[in-house]
This record gives C-alpha cells, sequence and structure tokens, in this order.
C-alpha cells in the first residue's frame, strides 16, 4: 500500500525473528520509550571467540519497533562483538528501507540502544545519541 | 442548528489534500483549526496597530489597549463571569493551573490538607498539584473512575472530609470524553469548605460554560483548543479569591508603585499579567469567542452529540475495535479513544495519515489515566464545528483498512 508499511516490515512484524529470551544470555539490556509504550529487550550469548552465537528480542510496540528488532537480530546473529559494536544507525534505516518522522525515528532506533546497551554490557539507560 | 458545509467554508487549512486525499482533521482536542476571521484579525493587529498596551500616550497603543481588553471583556461574557476583572491571561490552561498551584496553592495548602484530583486528568491538571503536594507535604488523592469511564459520585463522597482545601477536576475528558457533572462536583466540595478548580481545556470549546452556575472557584482553558491562536488562555477566579492571592511572577505590568525597597501591586486583572502579554493572541482569542458565540454553543455541543452518536454507531462495527469512554452521548464530548485489537496506536494513525486524516495515537497526556486503562497508548479522534459525517466514514473505511494489511 505505502513505503510505511512494506511487505519486509509487515512481514517482520506478523513472524518476528528470534523473539524471546534466552536463559544462558551472556549480555542483556533492556529499555523503552515511554512516550510511545515501545518496550524491547535483548538477550545475547556470545562464545569463547567473541561471536555472537544466540540472539532473541522480546518486546512490544509499534510495528516498526518490533519489525526493526526482528531485523536487528538478523544482522547480528553470527557476529563478532566487534562487527555489532559497528552497527550503526543509517544500517537500521537502510534495512527498514523507509524514512521517518522525528517520532516515529525513535520507535525504529530503539532496538539498536538495545543492542548497544547489552554489548557494551550496561546497565540502566543510555543516552539517546550513543 | 450548525451547518457544517457553511462553517467548513470560514476554516482555510481545511481545504488541501494529504497524500493526494482530502485532508480530515479529527485531533481538534489537541489543537483545533483557525476560522479565517482570527487570522485576520491578527494580521490587521501586526499590519495596523501594533504597539506595546496599557501604558502608551499615543493612538496605535491606545487602540491595542482597547482590542487587548475588549477580548478580555468577550471571554469574561463568554463564560458569563461577573467582572473582567475576573479574567487573567495566560499562555494556555496549563499556565493558569499553575498560576493557581503557586499563587493560591503555595499559600493555602499545608501538611494537613488535602487535594482531589480524577483518575482522568490531564497532566496539566495533574502534575502541578502532585509537585504542590511534594513540597507541602499535602496528600494528593485519586477520584476513581467507575466501569462506564464516569467519576464514581459515592467514592467522591466518601473522600471529603474538612481536610479537602482543593478538588481539581477536568469538565470533560480529553481521552475518554467524559463529560463531568461539574455542578455536583462543586456543591459537595464547599459543603465542607474546599475550593474547585475546573480543568476547562476541553470542556470551554465544546460545553455551554456559565461560571456563575457552575460556581466553580477557578476555570483554566486555552485559546488554541477553541479556534483562537497558540499562546492565548485564560484563568478565571473569583474576585476576592484573586484579590487575596499575591502575585504568581513579577516584573512590568503588575506593579502600581515600585520604590527602591519594594512595590505595589496593580490592581486585577494585571497583577496577574507581568510583562508585556501576548496582545495579538488575545486579539486574536477575542473573535475566536465571538465566532463561537454566533454559531451559539448549543448549536456547537448539539453538533457533536450528533457526529459523536453517529461515529460510536460506525466505529463499533470495526472488527476487533476497543472503545475507551462512555457509551451514552449525553455523558460524554467528541473526543473518542480507541484500540483495534493487537495493534499499536501509532501504526493506526501513521496508516490513517496516508490516507489524510489526521488523528493522535500515544498517552494523549494521560499516562496514569492509560496505566488504569491497561494500555499503553490510544488512537483518538476528536471532532469539532468543522467535522461532518462523511469524514467519520471516511475514518471507519480507513481502520478496515488497517486491519486488512495487518491481518494478510
Ligand atoms: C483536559 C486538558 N487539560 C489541559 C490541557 C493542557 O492544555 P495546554 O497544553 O493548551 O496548556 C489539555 C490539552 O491537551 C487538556 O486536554
Amino acid at each position: 500500500m505505502d513505503d510505511l508499511y512494506r511487505e519486509i516490515i509487515l512481514d517482520h512484524y506478523r513472524n518476528p525473528r528470534n523473539k524471546g529470551t534466552l536463559e544462558d544470555a551472556t549480555h542483556t539490556f533492556q529499555d523503552d520509550n515511554p512516550l510511545c509504550g515501545d518496550r524491547i529487550r535483548m538477550d545475547l550469548k556470545v562464545n569463547g571467540t567473541g561471536v555472537i552465537e544466540q540472539v532473541r528480542f522480546d518486546g512490544e510496540g509499534c510495528a516498526i519497533s518490533q519489525a526493526s528488532a526482528s531485523m536487528l537480530t538478523e544482522m547480528v546473529l553470527g557476529k563478532s562483538l566487534e562487527e555489532a559494536k559497528a552497527i550503526s544507525k543509517q544500517d537500521i534505516l537502510d534495512a527498514l528501507g523507509i524514512q521517518l518522522g522525528p517520532v516515529r525515528i525513535k520507535c525504529a532506533l530503539l532496538s539498536l540502544k538495545v543492542l548497544k546497551g547489552a554489548l557494551y554490557g550496561l546497565s540502566g539507560a543510555i543516552d539517546e545519541e550513543e | 442548528m450548525l451547518d457544517s458545509d457553511v462553517v467548513r467554508q470560514d476554516f482555510p487549512i481545511l481545504h488541501q489534500s494529504i497524500n493526494g486525499k482530502p485532508l480530515v482533521y479529527l485531533d481538534s482536542a489537541a489543537s483545533s483549526q483557525k476560522p479565517l476571521v482570527v487570522i485576520q484579525a491578527m494580521d490587521e493587529y501586526y499590519r495596523a496597530y501594533h504597539a506595546n498596551v496599557h501604558r502608551g500616550i499615543y493612538q496605535l497603543s491606545e487602540k491595542a489597549t482597547e482590542a487587548y481588553e475588549a477580548a478580555r471583556r468577550k471571554v469574561a461574557r463568554f463564560i458569563n463571569a461577573r467582572s473582567w476583572r475576573e479574567i487573567i491571561f495566560t499562555r494556555n490552561a496549563t499556565e493558569a493551573i499553575n498560576l493557581v498551584a503557586y499563587a493560591w496553592g503555595r499559600h493555602n495548602i499545608t501538611a494537613r490538607d488535602k487535594i482531589l484530583v480524577t483518575e482522568m486528568e490531564h497532566h496539566a491538571n495533574l502534575v502541578p498539584w502532585q509537585q504542590l503536594a511534594a513540597e507541602t507535604g499535602a496528600q494528593l488523592a485519586y477520584i476513581p473512575l467507575d466501569e462506564n469511564f464516569c467519576c464514581d459520585m459515592a467514592a467522591y463522597e466518601a473522600m471529603l472530609d474538612a481536610h479537602v482545601k482543593l478538588v481539581a477536576i477536568t469538565q470533560m475528558s480529553n481521552v475518554l470524553g467524559t463529560i463531568v457533572p461539574v455542578r455536583e462536583f462543586v456543591a459537595r466540595a464547599h459543603a465542607v469548605g474546599a475550593l474547585v478548580l475546573l480543568d476547562g481545556a476541553q470542556g470551554v470549546p465544546h460545553l455551554p460554560t456559565d461560571v456563575q452556575s457552575l460556581d466553580v472557584d477557578f476555570l483554566a482553558a486555552s485559546g488554541h483548543k477553541m479556534l483562537g491562536p497558540t499562546g492565548s488562555g485564560f484563568l478565571y477566579g473569583k474576585r476576592h479569591l484573586l484579590e487575596e492571592m499575591p502575585p504568581f511572577l513579577t516584573g512590568g505590568e503588575m506593579i502600581r508603585r515600585v520604590t527602591w525597597t519594594g512595590a505595589e501591586w496593580n490592581d486585577l486583572p494585571h497583577k496577574f499579567e507581568a510583562g508585556t502579554p501576548a496582545i495579538a493572541e488575545a486579539i486574536g482569542l477575542g473573535v475566536a469567542v465571538d465566532y463561537l458565540s454566533r454559531l451559539g454553543m448549543e448549536n456547537v455541543r448539539q453538533h457533536e452529540v450528533n457526529l459523536t452518536r453517529y461515529a460510536l454507531e460506525q466505529l463499533s462495527q470495526v472488527e476487533g475495535i476497543r472503545i475507551y469512554g462512555p457509551q451514552q452521548v449525553e455523558r460524554r464530548g467528541g473526543a473518542i479513544a480507541f484500540n483495534l485489537d493487537g495493534l499499536h496506536a501509532h501504526d493506526v494513525a501513521a496508516i490513517l495519515d496516508r490516507e489524510g486524516i489526521a488523528i493522535r495515537a500515544g498517552h494523549h497526556c494521560a499516562m496514569p489515566l492509560h496505566q488504569k486503562l491497561g494500555v499503553v497508548a490510544t488512537a483518538r479522534a476528536s471532532f469539532y464545528v468543522y467535522n461532518e459525517p462523511a469524514e467519520i466514514d471516511r475514518l471507519v473505511e480507513a481502520l478496515d483498512m488497517v486491519r486488512r494489511l495487518f491481518e494478510r
């Protein structure tokens, strides 16, 4: 129908990849966007050689936030910690392939914020601009 | 009767397309659109007689002062205040409520006192009281809603005692549409010696409002929700209360005399209007009030009752919809919050936007209420004088489309 809800976004929203939690996660982080009510948690299992061998996300929120989290899990799986840390805002926006206004962009980037929080072993919320 | 076809002609902004579809504006609860006469009045002020008000000894300033003060009298008449001195111009309802919280609250509320608000307050009529309670040690208590999204009056009655000093309630919920029985609230509050502040941000634009017959002690409203410009709003207060209150902000305009050691306050309402006011905005608000008076607030209300009845009927046929608010149109106004099963309100609003339909999605500055409803966000369609049934049809069609899009 239109770009904002491209088939790929709807597909990730309806059939999220890697949804759930990990019992034996090595890295975990959760954050929310209280204005929208979007919430995302990310669990990573990083092996001895520093490779992300399992990833799960859990959460609720709008299609953009949940689809972007689902896509992000596909992007990080099998990557090294360093490679995952290098994922940028633009990478997410490119994967979504849509133009977003100032409000919705926060929805799209929440999952990246959560991933970074997990990767850097943070606890508590981190700054918007990383 | 109000003819929305005719009314629409007065609102230039409505005649445009969004994404190639005629704009359907259903967000007047957040801010209403402006009739041409309001826009022109502000333009005329800036082109022909802009000058600072009150102390100018020349024609432009005198003319600006006259227009500014005439606007105050129009507002006073619109809500049937006893005197124009009871109308204080503010930037919006939020500022009007804060004025009371600071100038009245800080001097009258102590640790022994209670403040009551309803569970459906906008943050504007909640956070200032939370702050006041935190600073003074007073208790803030919430009048609960019943299963029909109306105030539980028995519970309210039970909460009232001699410690209650203030009851701060909305006239109409900006989320649920619920209209509060103000007179009943006031009679019971006054019986225990409490004052009543009415948040009229939603009520004043949509319901005939007479402060004398309601007998409220304070009334706050925003101009931009009642066809006026942003940056305009007002506080009504009973004169003896305003007389007793110290100023909120201090500086120019609000003094009678200043010496090296102190100052004397100006008369009402100027005591509460420190600094150069929003002159064009007040003039615009005056014209908006004239426009609403010409339509007749009874007609405005009737038009919205008709639209709301139709909307509730049509919307309830949308599959998977949940509407939050009273079902009986007599007890509610034209702000309708809803959710579609399993969908986030932002997604609903974003897709409607593609269809040229403007609705709001989120918590509508009522987070505690949404917590009570058990949802993080709702979508809200709201109506005003320029909306028509055909726009509700477009809303319903678009909602069906949203469902289909996400269902596949
Ligand atoms: C019930 C209610 N109270 C207060 C306000 C605050 O109005 P403003 O933002 O104009 O101060 C609003 C605005 O949404 C409202 O709906």
